[in-house]
């Protein structure tokens, strides 16, 4: 730095003219006393509104806000505790909690930091700022502020939020994709997964309230692993997620993310894309490092203790996972060649590679998870026989059973379940791919099964003839928005509100289908009974109809006398809270008792696994 | 039998006393105190006495979040807190590599400048209070009220404004803020010649104030003395032009100087640059309608926010002389290490030990104020 005594610019700088020599005289004061008639400058005391900016005390719009503690964590004075207020919701599933924020004025600083972060704009300043209280009120100084400010009254609302002081990140990190052009002809994935630096920017979005916590069905420690990614610790992330869910390749790729839709950071922009987090995580750490992080923990002894599972799906395989952990035996039957279940036979591997799931699958296998597939209980190996040889069995056995219309002309070969034609596909086996074909079903099932119709058609005639009649209107559509889009771009065409009513079959030939508009889908009772407008008929031309509107177990495996034994509850059988069935040695997990996904399926696998856990530690060998 | 080192131990003379002066004193600025030795009622050696604010500002930084910092800073320095909070942020801004928009810049400077006036306003009252004169402290800290209320308009807060964050400015101007900038500053303008006439020509000051205090120019820069009170020794340097920050190399304002470098001295410079931050906020006013754009940068979510590792000095001119901030980032989400080097930890303890030798124990605050001290910039 320069020598400020050596510059001579700033010597000569000193340009201001200061009157020395008129330093006034000593009566000079005496020149004030012309103020004698003015306005005193002192004011009376008396309350005076603040300004419209003004950060007063707190108002908080007990509606809109969510009780997830982004304001709590931020306030730099620990000021702000969170109370529950019992008589307010408390929804999980959707992200809310009855947690409200109250707020210790002798710690406020007032720097409004809360108002600034807070994900709903709940969370606002007032411009009121006179509080007395007495010594013997003093917790009057600690306060539950709604709406109306502390006291009651409203004065006013000072300091809000807004765009210029909003803090949060509200966009999320763009998912790069593989164009239409160049995926449909193939079955290669479609999603690229994050960059580095993308998962480094979108893991920071997180204001780690653990909403998604709550919501997801088996309550994965995502604000942790979300936090672990952000520090730069991908290991650290894989062992939060591996507390929790042994299909972390696969729900990082297909899980519903019932965690975003639950993330308050999307309650005014975009959720933070918790899904592409746990795959970039679990992509971005070796596999063999993985097996090593999923085998902490597990017990070093065996406890003697032998458990079948029958269904190497996620249910299966989940309490499976936790099982051998304990230090049980534990044997899956898999009735198909290959483990994984809905995963690998009903999930296109355009959406999950079949590579990444098998690297769930041996991560399960390599912690002493016996699988035993082509494997089919009732024929291979009876019930009575793994009552016999097991402790306990859990029967995982899916949805592998296509549901159909029963429209007349439904019994055409040419007519098929989409579970049977995705296992097909999965399998590699011949079927004969229509020129056309008409898709009935509006889930995720539909999709999966038209968009795979539709490359392989790409493949073998070079163009795509694919279209979906669903029940439901667009805005109620089952299948998640992102695959009705896809759809559309690979040149799907989707028709809504249609109801199927017959396939045409004219001299053994499959026509088409034909569909009435939907009017309602369920009657006043909430009841399943769809309403039809007859007079908008649409004929929907086709050499071959998917089904695609349900799918049930096949439960035949039980054999007579344990199908008699069992209560069942409309079709599927009865199990407790913890999947107990009413037989001693039974649990029942998976899609077969409750579906619909993957994760509620390892939710389901946790909590038989604990159950049996239970169940054995109280009974003698 | 004496050993032979033995010395008998000094007994003061019987007309040598000690002082505490301070820390509950009406001539001491805040919670600060000066242990002096006075041979009748001249001080015949002084100490600094800090350390009743027990905060430590510096050591509550390393456990705070970046962003929460920013609630924290204006505290160092109450009377003028704008130069701690745009310090700070101008540190992240350094180390993150974020660009602050034009606008912001010159909000910036339009608060810095406000907060200068009401500091000098303050400090003037303050100074006249301990010659007597408390007229001119109601007067000062009423004006002061002026400004504070304009604070409380545009920032939210009548003292701690909290309004710089890292990137820029938290809030937009409100509608037809420049307009009542423009009065107010008028107003004080208009007070001026009352202030002088009151205070600074007042003969009870001058003569209270002239020759107390007197620190020569080589001294100064010894003592590591910056802003008015280097200024008065007659050396023109002032951080916003020599070093210039935001936008004031854009702007056109004198460095007043004096030359005695005495109590008065130093009170007089201050009192010229009272008309030159009206000068600078006028030119301010002027530009910002002109100024469009964003008022602050993007940031990360302040929750998860790794300011990337570094270290960086930045230094601003706050009302009472070179405010500068240290700051060190090891790649985490909280600094490292904050160095706040006010220009108070300088003048309020070395400059005013020496200062106060050999002057009579009244003139003690004389000195103090004309320094304009800032206790918590030395307790940080």
């Amino acid at each position: 730095m320069k020598d400020p005594t050596q510059n001579s610019k700033l010597k000569t700088q000193n340009s201001v003219l200061i009157e020395h020599s008129d330093s006034g005289s000593i009566l000079s004061p005496l020149k004030a006393l012309q103020f004698l008639a003015r306005k005193p400058v002192t004011v009376p005391l008396e309350p005076r509104p603040a300004a419209a900016n003004y950060r007063g005390f707190h108002l908080n719009d007990n509606e809109k806000c969510i009780g997830c503690s982004s304001c709590q964590k931020v306030c730099d004075n620990a000021a702000i505790t969170m109370v529950k207020v019992p008589h307010l919701p408390e929804d999980p599933v959707n992200g809310i909690r009855n947690l409200r924020p109250a707020i210790d004025y002798g710690r406020c600083c007032w720097c409004a930091l809360c108002v600034d972060i807070c994900p709903t704009s709940a969370i606002s300043l007032s411009r009121e700022y006179v509080h007395i209280c007495t010594q013997e009120e003093i917790d009057s100084y600690f306060i539950l502020p709604d709406e109306t400010g502390i006291h009651g009254e409203f004065y006013g609302q000072g300091w809000q939020k807004s765009v210029d002081s909003d803090l949060l990140d509200l966009e999320r990190q763009p998912m790069a994709e593989v164009e239409p052009a160049a995926r449909i002809d193939n079955f290669d994935e479609i999603v690229n997964g994050y960059t580095d630096q993308q998962a480094l920017i979108e893991a920071s979005r997180c204001v780690q309230c653990g909403m998604c916590h709550d919501a997801c069905p088996t309550h994965m420690d995502a604000p942790e692993y979300i936090r672990a990614i952000w520090q730069g610790k991908p290991e650290e992330a894989v062992r939060w997620i591996y507390q929790s869910n042994p299909f972390s390749h696969v729900c990082g790729r297909v899980c519903t993310h019932r965690c975003e839709d639950a993330c308050s950071i999307g309650r005014r922009g975009q959720p933070v894309s918790i899904r592409w987090l746990k795959r970039y995580a679990m992509d971005s750490v070796d596999h063999q490092r993985v097996k090593e992080i999923a085998a902490e923990g597990k017990v070093d002894y065996l406890s003697g203790r032998r458990i079948a599972v029958i269904g190497a799906g996620p249910a299966g395989l989940t309490a499976a996972y936790d099982l051998v952990r304990k230090g049980h035996e534990v044997s899956v039957f898999e009735a198909r060649s290959h483990a994984g279940g809905m995963p690998r036979y009903g999930i296109p591997e355009y959406r999950l590679p079949y590579e990444i799931l098998d690297r769930d699958i041996d991560v399960i296998t390599s912690l002493g998870v016996k699988i035993q597939t082509n494997t089919r209980v009732g024929n291979d190996i009876g019930m009575d026989q793994l009552q016999a040889d097991f402790d306990a069995v859990v029967l995982a056995i899916g949805l592998h059973l296509g549901r159909s219309t029963r429209i007349p002309g439904a019994e055409h070969k040419q007519v098929s379940k989409a579970v049977d034609l995705l296992r097909n596909i999965t399998d590699g086996e011949k079927f004969k791919l229509p020129k056309q074909a008409v898709v009935i079903g509006g889930g995720n099932v539909a999709m999966d099964i038209a968009r795979s119709i539709a490359r392989l058609q790409k493949q073998r005639f070079g163009e795509v003839k694919v279209t979906v009649t669903a029940l439901e209107d667009k805005a109620h559509f089952l299948a998640d928005p992102v695959e009705i889009k896809e759809c559309s771009e690979e040149g799907i065409e989707i028709f809504d509100a249609r109801g199927p009513q017959e396939c045409i079959v004219e001299k053994g030939q499959l026509k088409g289908l034909r569909t009435w508009k939907v009017r309602s889908i369920f009657d006043e009772q909430g009841r399943f009974a769809p309403a039809y407008d007859e007079s908008d008929e649409l004929v929907h031309e086709g050499d071959m109809i998917i089904e695609a509107i349900g799918q049930m177990s096949d439960v035949s495996i039980l054999g007579e006398q344990l199908t008699e034994e069992l209560e069942w509850n409309r079709g599927r059988i009865q199990v407790d809270d913890n999947g107990h069935t009413s037989v001693d040695w039974l649990w029942a997990a998976g899609d077969c008792v409750k579906g619909p996904d993957v994760v509620h399926a390892v939710a389901d696998g946790h909590r038989v696994a604990a159950s049996i856990e239970r169940w054995l530690s109280g009974r003698q060998k | 039998m004496r050993p032979e080192n033995y010395e008998a131990q000094r007994q003061p003379p019987s007309n040598e006393y000690e002082l505490n002066f301070g820390p509950n004193h009406p001539g001491i600025e805040g919670n600060y105190a000066l242990k002096v030795k006075l041979h009748g009622d001249v001080v015949i050696e002084a100490n600094a006495d800090g350390g009743y604010l027990h905060r430590g500002f510096e050591k509550l930084m390393e456990q705070r979040l970046w962003i929460q910092n920013i609630a924290l800073v204006p505290r160092i320095c109450v009377p003028d807190p704008s130069p701690m909070e745009l310090c700070y942020s101008m540190a992240v801004e350094q180390l993150c590599g974020l660009v602050v928009p034009k606008r912001a810049q010159w909000i910036r400077v339009l608060q810095l400048e406000l907060s200068r006036i009401a500091a000098h306003l303050f400090t003037f009252g303050g100074h006249a209070a301990t010659t007597g004169m408390y007229s001119t402290m109601y007067w000062g800290v009423t004006d002061r009220d002026l400004l504070l209320d304009l604070f409380e308009e545009f920032t939210g807060g009548r003292v701690y404004s909290i309004y710089n964050i890292p990137g820029g400015v938290r809030r937009e101007l409100p509608p037809g803020f420049l307009q009542r900038v423009t009065e107010t500053l008028d107003y004080i303008e208009s007070r001026l010649p009352d202030y002088d006439n009151l205070f600074f020509k007042n003969q009870v000051f001058v003569r209270r104030a002239k020759g107390v205090g007197v620190m020569t120019r080589e001294q100064a820069l010894a003592w590591g003395v910056t802003g008015p009170n280097l200024r008065a020794t007659g050396l023109a340097f002032d951080v916003r032009r020599d070093d210039p920050y935001q936008v004031y190399d854009q702007l056109e304002f004198e460095i007043p100087t004096e030359e005695s470098g005495d109590a008065w001295a130093r009170t007089l410079v201050r009192r010229h640059e009272l008309m030159e931050s009206i000068r600078i906020l006028r030119q301010v006013i002027d530009a910002l309608p002109d100024i469009h754009g964003s008022i602050r940068a993007p940031i990360p979510n302040p929750l998860a926010w790794n300011v990337p590792a570094g270290e960086t000095y930045t230094r601003v001119e706050s009302s009472k002389g070179e405010l500068c901030y240290y700051v060190v980032s090891d790649g985490g989400p909280k600094p490292y290490r904050v160095h706040v080097r006010g220009p108070s930890s300088m003048h309020a303890v070395q400059v005013l030990e020496k200062l106060a030798i050999g002057s009579r124990i009244e003139d003690i605050a004389q000195t103090m104020f004309s320094l304009d001290a800032c206790p918590p910039e030395v307790d940080r």
